[in-house]
């Protein structure tokens, strides 16, 4: 028996098919049963492509390569490569990420959230230099040249001495200050049994009073201005 | 007051009235006065005489030049540079469900990437007993499906968590798409190299400078993801991801991958920028949600509003707007005129679709008097969109992603309509 379906069956199901159309709005069927033995499609990939783009770095070190770089080190290449957006003690320059400072200032109106004071793991420091830094030249830096980047954010962030040394075998004893600070989304919990239930419909309240205007900030393109908070 | 219209199919008495005025006005010279002052009655218009663009004058057609108004734009301010940057949908500008694609907002952190196809592979490796190389021509012979979904940037509405900030729901709501893909079910691809059983996360990967990456649940991953190459029924657009991009519907759009190159299965997540420094949600107490995927309930009218003013007097008026909610369909929107003392069911019209845009519209009698419009949808799961409060009561001020609190506009007299917050 062929692992497709018979055709004689799929024109069966078509009858079917037109007849339903008559009585309902939208007809979604899904794609099929995956066929016994899979399609045959694609090919294996070979260990270097897999190499060649496998890049991604976790938490518990895994993926990272040989190597290791200076404080030392990263500080020059930080200056070459990094210091004209992120600044020379990594405090950001214009609207560019601010990636050292801020501890201390998460629960405060205007928190400042860096590598020192928000990021979880340093691995996602690692994986994300190497991937998209520098800014219109990735995956253009040396395992070592990373792994040194990486130990000089650490020091503009007071987690090292200056003359600490990361290499891939002491990268999982750093453990950045904010590990402990997230926790897995709750609104199931804590909004969805609020947020729920008929409305009051008619006369829910005695009066309503403007609170805020957008004109008096005045920051919509084509007025000209500038406004706070960021999306990046 | 402003009358609400019951039913909205008029009488034959209503009917009647209204032919009889128009009577009276020509007896009195009226109507025909007014006639002979419109322009578009000074003679015939040119296209009624001479000869239209022949077939091949436009190959690729575009909207009419009347309408180049209609754009997708920037805020130049949110961003350090245009490349790693945001541009909005101009819902004002829009009717239906379904988002032209030429304005679909756009956000990408390396460029809009431009992909040879020939030269495009997806690759899926890690905790799979085959690990493949796909070409563009290998995966457009997998089965494949179509469904229409809205793609909501979770930083959509943001810049309003302090207060009312831009006038216009193009920024205030235009970090969202709603567009027909077809796809393979991500499914199908991970059956074929096989996932072994200690895979539980999938990291899609893109090809573009930002290499952009996500983690997710394998449990989505086999549920509803789409692997997309067409969008309303055509090839994906650059700044969407050609050749090829992730669906993952009703979640943060973040997560819908442009440019997919690889889809790597591992026993746990992976911790990167996007889902750690950007994308997780800082409460008032300093500490974060991660993982914030699903998008809650939310709507927003989008005519009137501040870029689309009510330019005609009182009378007849049609409020329209959109809602959507990454749990299900929208079976319910309820609009106030009144800034909430009384609130009124809209009339919802075209597909309800499961995660995708849903169009409704409220048609009323205004009286000329202010208004202050305000919509609030209502999910299939019984969700109810709740206040900007409510919801700074949960999370504070800080969180930038998620905001999906009720919108308020306020429409003067002349039918001018502005973005605030009311009590």
């Amino acid at each position: 028996m062929s692992r497709f379906p018979d055709p004689r069956m799929i024109r069966g199901s078509l009858g079917a098919f037109v007849v339903a159309a008559l009585a309902l709005p939208a007809l979604a069927e899904d794609a099929g049963q995956f066929p016994e033995g899979g399609f045959g499609l694609g090919r294996e990939a070979t260990p270097d492509e897999i190499a060649l783009w496998d890049i991604d770095i976790r938490p518990d070190g895994k993926g990272l390569p040989a190597g290791s770089g200076s404080v030392e080190a990263g500080e020059e290449i930080w200056t070459y490569e990094c210091a004209h957006c992120h600044g020379d003690f990594a405090e950001g320059i214009d609207r560019w990420p601010v990636l050292a400072g801020g501890e201390g200032t998460l629960a405060n109106d205007r928190p400042v959230k860096t590598i020192g004071s928000y990021w979880p793991y340093l691995s996602t420091v690692y994986d994300y230099v190497y991937r998209a830094m520098p800014f219109g030249y990735s995956q253009s830096l040396s395992a070592d040249d990373i792994y040194a980047i990486t130990a000089y954010l650490l020091y503009s962030n007071y987690i090292v001495e200056d003359d600490f040394v990361l290499s891939r075998e002491n990268f999982t004893e750093v453990r950045l200050p904010n590990e402990d600070g997230f926790f897995m989304d709750d609104r199931a919990e804590t909004e969805l049994p609020v947020f729920i239930g008929e409305p009051c419909m008619t006369d829910c309240k005695d009066s309503v009073e403007i609170t805020a205007r957008a004109v008096i900030l005045d920051v919509t393109p084509e007025d000209g201005g500038e406004g706070g908070g960021s999306i990046d | 007051m402003s009358g609400i219209f019951k039913g909205m199919k008029p009488s034959r008495r209503a009917f009647l009235r209204g032919a009889a005025a128009a009577g009276v006005g020509a007896a009195s010279g009226g109507v025909a006065a007014r006639a002979a002052q419109d322009p578009a009655f000074d003679g015939l218009q040119p296209w009624m005489q001479q000869l239209g663009d022949p077939v091949d004058a436009a190959p690729y057609g575009m909207p009419s030049e009347f309408e180049a108004h209609v754009q997708r734009k920037t805020v130049y301010w949110l961003t350090a540079d245009p490349i790693s940057s945001i541009n909005f949908t101009p819902l004002h500008e829009l009717d239906g469900i379904i988002t032209p694609n030429g304005l679909c907002f756009e956000r990408h952190h390396g460029g809009a990437a431009h992909v040879d196809p020939a030269l495009h592979r997806l690759m899926i490796n890690g905790l799979v007993d085959r690990e493949l190389v796909f070409t563009m021509e290998d995966l457009k012979r997998f089965p494949r499906e179509n469904h229409v979904y809205f793609l909501e940037c979770a930083a959509n509405s943001g810049m309003e968590w302090r207060g009312a900030q831009l006038n216009g729901c193009q920024f205030t709501h235009g970090m969202i798409h709603n567009v027909m893909y077809t796809g393979i079910p991500l499914k199908l691809l991970l059956q074929e190299a096989g996932v072994q059983t200690a895979g539980k996360w999938i990291l899609a990967e893109g090809a573009d400078a930002s290499g952009m990456t996500r983690s997710i649940p394998i449990e989505k991953a086999l549920d509803d993801c789409l692997v997309a190459f067409k969008m309303n029924g055509e090839a994906l657009r650059v700044e969407q991801g050609y050749p090829l991009r992730l669906v993952v519907p009703g979640w943060e759009g973040n997560m819908w991958v442009k440019w997919l190159r690889r889809i790597e299965v591992g026993d746990a997540p992976w911790h990167h920028r996007e889902e750690t420094s950007k994308y997780t949600d800082l409460l008032a107490d300093g500490n974060a949600r991660r993982f914030t995927w699903e998008m809650d309930a939310k709507s927003v009218i989008t005519n009137p509003s501040p870029q689309a003013p009510i330019t005609h007097s009182k009378g007849p008026t049609v409020i329209t707007g959109l809602a959507w909610s990454g749990r299900g369909t929208i079976p319910r929107v309820d609009v106030t005129i009144d800034g909430g003392k009384n609130w009124y069911k809209a009339r919802m019209s075209g597909p309800s679709l499961t995660k995708s845009m849903h169009r409704f519209y409220f048609d009323f009698d205004w009286d000329g008097k202010p208004l202050l419009l305000q919509s609030r949808a209502h999910d299939s799961t019984g969700y109810v969109q709740p206040t900007k409060d409510q919801l700074r009561a949960v999370r504070g001020e800080n969180s930038i992603y998620h905001n999906n609190g009720i919108q308020t506009w306020h429409v003067n007299e002349k039918g001018e309509a502005e973005n605030v917050e009311i009590s």
